[in-house]
């Protein structure tokens, strides 16, 4: 079998898929807002700037050197002869985007639309790490996440890499098919988050002492669910813009691929409220907007190539399976994540790598879809096997050169006032002297 | 404990890398990715144990 086929862009399509990446940042936006919403007020505002910091740090790593590690389709790379057969194992691309024209081409869009999906995944781990990851730690572990991790497995998925070679290299289907980044975007991001959080360890009055889950609300609902929206619409543009650049949808099947990701995440969404509504008596708002997410971020991988119907099955199944992620987490597992990160962007992602073995109808390939599970365990176990470990053994090692827990005294103060000086919502504190009788 | 953990997890990779280029017949293949991931499930199970021992420990 061969790779998936990448014509060259017309004038319509890339236009539409300029605009597809222009709505990328507001699933950045909507992350963001998640986030903050889902902490308490008084690390509100760290968790905005932060998610500024890390945007800024993501993308301006990405662009000294995330893209040479990363590299382009059929551009300069490092390759290692295995029996006859080519292992891409690390792109050789310009640092700087040094010599690269940014004039349209399929190469130069692929470069933008990486580059934004890069801030994307760097915010994933924030979610998980509020509220006691100190802002200069974030910067530094977002510069290892878009500079190296991020763009090495981009590199093997999309960009020409062993794991897209697998399907022509030894008959796995088409090789690791993940369009919109369910893998090299979500689950690389929320296993850094899992890897984050070991190293940090949970918000202290998490747990008590009989090593119960303490709950801690999310401070305003409004945040959430708007930015669960804003996702969405965030989605549309990623896996829109990703069908054309790596599936090579034209761009009227980019309808196929709106009606797929907002029925996965309208599905994910109720299905959370259903669980939740039937576990809890009550529907929960924060894990509703959670499954939200996880459908979202399992539609991307292959969303070009399911039926509306399937994309209704996977989306249900995302939002069961993170509404369980997260009570799992935090009940079995004992671990804190306060945006529920792992659950959604974690175990979605790689159930959406899952699905796309299961359900997706492939050009080309006809009979039995057996091939491409195969290459899509083979990218399960990479993300297990290689994203996790480096992950945590890279975050390990910079902790010791920037510790990346704040300090007893910072938490129970708040991140806002500790780290910035301010907090969010001044107006919440009650100052004494406006109450004096004059 | 977490070091075995996370040397199972690159044991199980590895597997799987390596089944690949050894064997030809998509039965053995696919009984070879599984038997990876299944050996990677076992190093997380490691390291989450390793960690609530850690969190047991700290309080």
């Amino acid at each position: 079998m061969t790779n998936l086929p990448t014509p060259t862009l017309s004038e319509g399509a890339s236009v539409v898929c300029v605009v597809c990446i222009l709505l990328v940042p507001l699933a950045a936006g909507g992350l963001a807002l998640m986030n903050a919403g889902l902490g308490r007020s008084r690390g509100a505002a760290h968790t905005m700037i932060a998610s500024l910091c890390i945007l800024s740090v993501a993308v301006i790593t990405y662009f000294v050197c995330g893209f040479a590690v990363q590299g382009f389709a059929e551009g300069p790379s490092h390759v290692l002869n295995e029996g006859g057969k080519q292992w891409d194992w690390i792109g050789a691309g310009p640092f700087f985007f040094r010599k690269f024209e940014l004039d349209g081409s399929r190469e130069s869009l692929v470069a933008v639309f990486s580059m934004l999906c890069a801030g994307l995944a760097a915010l994933i781990p924030l979610g998980a790490a509020a509220e006691r990851w100190r802002l200069r730690a974030m910067c530094a572990s977002t510069a290892l996440l878009a500079g190296f991790t991020f763009p090495l497995f981009a590199h093997w998925v999309r960009f020409g890499g062993w794991l897209e070679q697998v399907g022509s290299n030894y008959g796995l289907g088409h090789g690791l098919i993940d369009v919109g980044g369910s893998g090299w975007i979500q689950a690389a991001g929320g296993l850094t988050a899992l890897s984050i959080v070991w190293i940090l360890g949970p918000r202290r009055g998490k747990y008590s002492s009989t090593k119960m889950p303490n709950a801690i609300p999310a401070h305003n609902a409004v945040f959430v669910v708007f930015g669960a929206m804003l996702c969405w619409l965030g989605w549309l543009g990623l896996n829109s813009a990703g069908a054309i650049l790596f599936g090579g949808a034209l761009p009227g099947q980019t309808l196929l691929e709106i009606v797929n990701t907002t029925l996965a995440a309208a599905s994910a969404g109720l299905a959370a409220l259903v669980v939740t509504g039937l576990r809890f008596g009550r529907p929960d708002a924060s894990l509703t907007c959670n499954g939200w997410i996880g459908g979202l971020v399992a539609s991307s991988a292959g969303c070009l190539f399911i039926k509306p119907a399937e994309a209704v099955v996977v989306g249900a199944i995302a939002g069961v399976l993170v509404t369980y992620a997260v009570e799992w987490l935090e009940f079995g597992l004992k671990v804190d994540d306060p945006g529920g990160s792992i659950s959604a962007h974690a175990v979605g992602g790689i159930w959406g790598l899952l699905a796309v073995g299961l359900f997706a109808r492939l050009p080309t390939l006809s009979g039995s879809n057996s091939g491409q599970f195969v290459a899509q365990l083979v990218g399960i176990a990479t993300l297990l096997g290689f994203v996790l470990p480096i992950t945590y053994g890279l975050n390990r090692l910079l902790n010791w050169f920037v510790p990346y827990r704040v300090s007893l005294e910072g938490e129970r103060q708040g991140m806002d006032l500790h780290e910035l000086g301010a907090d969010a919502y001044p107006e919440f504190v009650v100052h004494t002297e406006e109450f004096i009788q004059r | 404990m977490k070091l075995a953990g996370f040397f199972m997890l690159v044991a199980g990779w590895f597997i799987v890398l390596a089944s690949m280029p050894l064997l030809g017949s998509m039965k053995l293949l696919t009984i070879f990715v599984l038997a990876g991931l299944g050996v990677e499930v076992i190093g997380l199970v490691l390291v989450v144990r390793s960690h609530l021992i850690v969190e047991d420990e700290t309080g």
